[in-house]
């Protein structure tokens, strides 16, 4: 187990060399003259060529690159190009915005999800067929759709919601779960519906297992059936689906930011991508690639710990 | 012999399933028949052609602003209103479509034009390739759709064609898996091993076998695809990173959003939009999995009915008068003594068009304490399926279509009865009635130890503690010859070979001491040595505790070995039952004869295997 960790635990750290690579050639290979762009048209040749040594745009990419590397894992991720702002520090306070409505909606998808897709799985009849055309209509609307629908309607037209959704600490924990409802409802709806499809599937197929049949005729009960043996060899396939989600969501949590007005990351994602301002694109990807690292590492334990032949050997 | 029917009949749903014309006509058909595919076609096609004809259909160009005219309501000129510049909405809403359709298939066609060949090459040649591109694809699934398409769009600037293109390459991997698992599934195909001998070369057979393979998933997975590209890629125009001399739907609904307190139906329009086309496709997609799945369903019935000479005859069902639920009636004067008896057994399966088609029909036999009944017959005679009612393990869509089953002098199928009666049986199962399954390694759940599958149970059944059943669960795993039962108690299943699985297995079905063990094929899986072996064990436990048992087998040999009576079936129905002696030596129908005359067991071999060994090497 040990050892499967440690592999693991290697092979994310790869993951992130080569993505951190990748990405700083992409942004800086591509972005053309990018001094020119900070400074604007009216700047002089000789003024770009300063601004480029300044932000060491002359050096080889290589080298830039391990220069970044170095910092990087020392805890610094450069600055702003616009700013001047620590990459590092405006992620810093930014992450936990942003973290804690991907989390509560992931506990909340966790948990809806699995109840309603294995209802609908043991039970069949109308659960079932409420959560496939709930899928359908899951699939069919954009989270953000959902969410600027959902501002719309609650908040705008019949004032049920504060339409945006700014956190400071000074408004009292009651006040905060109120703002936070509907950016979290937007953030969890595709979630649900597509979890609960998934994880109905999953549930069925272990169900029509053999050895489901084997412990019926042994004369164990349905519910030990289903709770002890059904749901633990699904359990992988769920965990999955819900770290594909969660991954989505990252993303996904960007726009949903922007329509509620958050001081998360989408905000300051939009703005220094619409400025190409590398140095904080290029925090927000390793911020955002180190997340799913680690979740994916987290789902991979699990369900190591799961399966018997890799927990035993 | 009959091993190579049994695998032939698994084989060949995969084999006719999906290649050729002919289905594919069917499965249009069929699509276009169901309510869900038409409106989806209908709605798709619609917009399709809005789209195409934008140039003519929309009144003004899509930037044309009217500055005197903003967020108007909707009149005879702008038949949906303008936005705060004055823009048409339904002109931008038409071009809207056109740019979203065409950047949808721009990245389905780079994710198929990058997954397909790659998921095709790493299927049929695995190797490296392989190896190289998991990894890839690996990476690839980590990354969220939307912070690539960011950070793309901060290196290239705003186009909707190049964040397509990235977004193609992106989600590249969803058609590869899906090409890879089907090519590696007909890989090893006979069909494709007897291309590969007639001479075809790799590239025809893959055109000729695997595309008609992955071409209907294919389909199915880029209609699921070309509704998250238009999702991710209106996301990214409505957080204004879009080409801002572009009409699309993701600018229209910010447009709308920032004027939502003045005029929310702004914002109306492109969510609706977005909603039709993205649910259009979900649709589509469902439609078409559907249509394929009914097609494959039909298709094994129809096999099923095919074998069967009464197929199609409509249920009796409903028309016998039905006893009440709750007195089951008493079984016949002077049966009683029977441990098992089935008396005109029918089960069937409801049918898409409310015909059931029966897999067992008018089957009758007893078994007694002590006794060992083969029943014998080709896959699809309805052995399993008659054994299976006797546990009350029928797949849920399984009626009892006539007749009745008792057990120990009480019905448990009574006459009339729709459905095994669970109530009753969950009481005898474990307890009384066992069950030794065919395949060793996947009736054990693997994510539990061997002994706990023995302890538990035990202790649910007979009601006794755990160290008093884990004493037994040694005891038994000693009598069925386990040498080592410490070790084999605590192991996982992953970790025995198939032949102590099915010991275990055995020593599963008598833990509890039954009175009938009901064993499916529970040799079949086994290496010749092991069968003997496990046949021997089988008779021994069954004299000593005077079981009765039902052996289910397509095999006269073991029937031979072990059985006092046999009942052969064939397509459901009862061809004659009798004692083993009389039947192997005088078997009075046609059909016994010819499954007796397949057998291996008895002929001459036609040489012997030494003579190569005096052979110089070559």
């Amino acid at each position: 187990m040990i050892k499967f960790i440690a592999k693991r635990l290697g092979s994310g750290l790869v993951v992130l060399f080569v993505v951190s690579a990748l990405t700083f050639t992409l942004l800086y290979t591509s972005s053309g003259s990018i001094a020119r762009n900070i400074l604007g048209d009216q700047a002089t040749p000789e003024q770009v060529a300063l601004k480029e040594q300044e932000l060491g745009l002359d050096q080889p990419l290589v080298t830039r690159y391990f220069a970044w590397l170095g910092d990087a894992l020392s805890g610094n991720l450069g600055a702003s190009w616009f700013t001047s702002e620590p990459v590092a520090s405006s992620l810093a306070t930014r992450i936990p915005v942003t973290m804690t409505m991907v989390f509560t909606a992931m506990i909340l998808i966790a948990i809806c999800a699995a109840l309603i897709g294995v209802a609908a799985a043991v039970k069949r009849g109308w659960v079932d067929r409420v959560v496939q055309v709930g899928a359908i209509v899951g699939d069919s609307i954009p989270g953000y759709v959902i969410g600027v629908l959902l501002v719309t309607i609650l908040a705008i037209q019949l004032g049920f919601f504060p339409a945006t959704s700014t956190i400071s600490p000074e408004v009292g924990p009651e006040a905060w779960v109120y703002s936070m409802t509907l950016p979290v409802i937007a953030l969890l709806i595709n979630g649900v519906t597509g979890g609960a499809q998934q994880i109905r599937s999953a549930v069925i197929k272990q169900l029509e297992r053999d050895y489901v049949r084997t412990l019926r005729s042994r004369g164990i009960g349905e519910r030990e059936i289903l709770f002890k043996h059904v749901l633990r060899s699904a359990a992988p396939a769920g965990l999955t689906v819900l770290s594909l989600q969660l991954i989505g969501m990252l993303g996904g949590v960007v726009i949903i930011e922007q329509i509620f007005a958050l001081p998360g990351m989408g905000p300051l994602a939009v703005t220094a991508t619409g400025q190409s301002d590398l140095p904080v694109v290029m925090g927000v990807v390793m911020y955002t690639v180190v997340v799913v690292i680690v979740v994916n590492l987290l789902v991979d334990i699990l369900n190591g710990w799961l399966n018997p032949k890799v927990r035993v050997s | 012999m009959s091993d190579s029917v049994e695998t032939a009949a698994v084989a060949a749903p995969v084999a006719t399933g999906q290649s050729g014309t002919v289905v594919r006509s069917t499965v249009m058909r069929r699509l276009i028949r169901n309510p869900m595919g038409i409106a989806s076609l209908a709605i798709l096609g619609s917009i399709a052609l809005l789209a195409i004809f934008a140039p003519v259909l929309a009144p003004f160009e899509e930037n044309f602003a009217n500055i005197t005219k903003t967020l108007a309501p909707a009149d005879s000129v702008n038949i949906l209103g303008t936005d705060s510049a004055g823009r048409d909405t339904w002109s931008r809403l038409l071009f809207g479509a056109q740019l979203t359709l065409l950047s949808a298939l721009l990245c389905a066609g780079v994710a198929i034009a990058i997954g397909l060949p790659a998921g095709l090459i790493a299927g049929y040649y695995a190797g490296k390739f392989e190896a190289v591109s998991n990894w890839v694809v690996s990476i690839l699934m980590s990354l969220p759709g939307l912070i690539v398409l960011l950070t793309i769009r901060a290196a290239f600037g705003p186009s909707v064609w190049i964040s397509m293109i990235a977004f193609g390459v992106l989600i590249s991997p969803s058609y590869f898996r899906l090409t890879r698992t089907a090519v590696q599934s007909v890989r090893n195909e006979l069909y494709v091993d007897a291309a590969r001998v007639s001479g075809l070369s790799d590239w025809s057979i893959i055109a000729r076998h695997i595309f008609s393979v992955v071409r209907a998933p294919i389909i199915i997975q880029t209609a699921a695809i070309a509704g998250v590209a238009i999702a991710i890629q209106s996301g990214l125009e409505f957080l204004g990173l879009g080409d801002p001399t572009k009409a699309t739907w993701g600018v229209m609904l910010s447009e709308g959003f920032k004027n939502v307190y003045l005029t929310p139906t702004l914002l109306l329009w492109p969510a609706l939009a977005m909603a039709l086309t993205i649910g259009g496709l979900v649709l589509l997609g469902n439609a078409i999995r559907d249509a394929l799945e009914d097609g494959e369903k039909i298709k094994h019935r129809k096999k099923r009915a095919a074998s069967s000479a009464t197929g199609a005859r409509p249920t009796a069902g409903p028309a016998v008068a039905r006893p009440s639920r709750k007195s089951v009636a008493a079984v016949d004067a002077g049966t009683e003594h029977h441990l098992v008896k089935v008396t005109n057994l029918g089960v069937g399966y409801p049918q898409a068009d409310g015909t059931i088609k029966k897999v067992v029909d008018d089957v009758s036999f007893h078994v007694d304490r002590g006794e060992i009944l083969g029943i014998v017959g080709e896959s699809g005679s309805g052995k399993s399926q008659t054994a299976f009612s006797i546990l009350g393990l029928l797949p849920d869509n399984a009626r009892i279509v006539g007749g009745a089953i008792q057990f120990d002098g009480n019905y448990t199928v009574a006459p009339g009865d729709e459905r095994v009666n669970q109530a009753r049986l969950s009481k005898l199962r474990g307890k009384r009635i066992s069950y030794i399954p065919q395949e060793p390694m996947s009736n054990l759940d693997p994510a539990f130890t061997i002994g706990y599958q023995l302890v538990t149970p035990m202790v649910r059944v007979l009601g006794i503690s755990k160290e008093e059943a884990r004493r037994r669960a040694l005891k038994l795993l000693t009598d069925v010859g386990i040498a080592s039962p410490e070790r084999t108690f605590s192991a996982y299943p992953h970790e025995v070979s198939g032949g102590m699985a099915q010991r275990v297995l055995i020593a599963g079905a008598i833990s509890c001491e039954p009175d009938l063990v009901i064993a499916d094929e529970p040799t079949t899986a086994l290496d010749v040595t092991v069968q003997a072996d496990v046949l021997d064990l089988l008779r021994e436990l069954q004299q000593r505790l005077n079981i009765g048992v039902v052996l289910v087998t397509h095999n006269f040999g073991v029937v031979a070995d072990l059985c006092d009576r046999v009942a052969v079936m064939q397509n459901g129905r009862l061809v004659e039952e009798g004692s083993v002696r009389d039947i192997l030596r005088n078997p009075k129908e046609q059909y016994t004869r010819t499954l007796l005359a397949s057998m291996l067991e008895g002929k001459t071999p036609m040489s012997m295997l030494v003579s190569s060994q005096k052979e110089p090497v070559a």
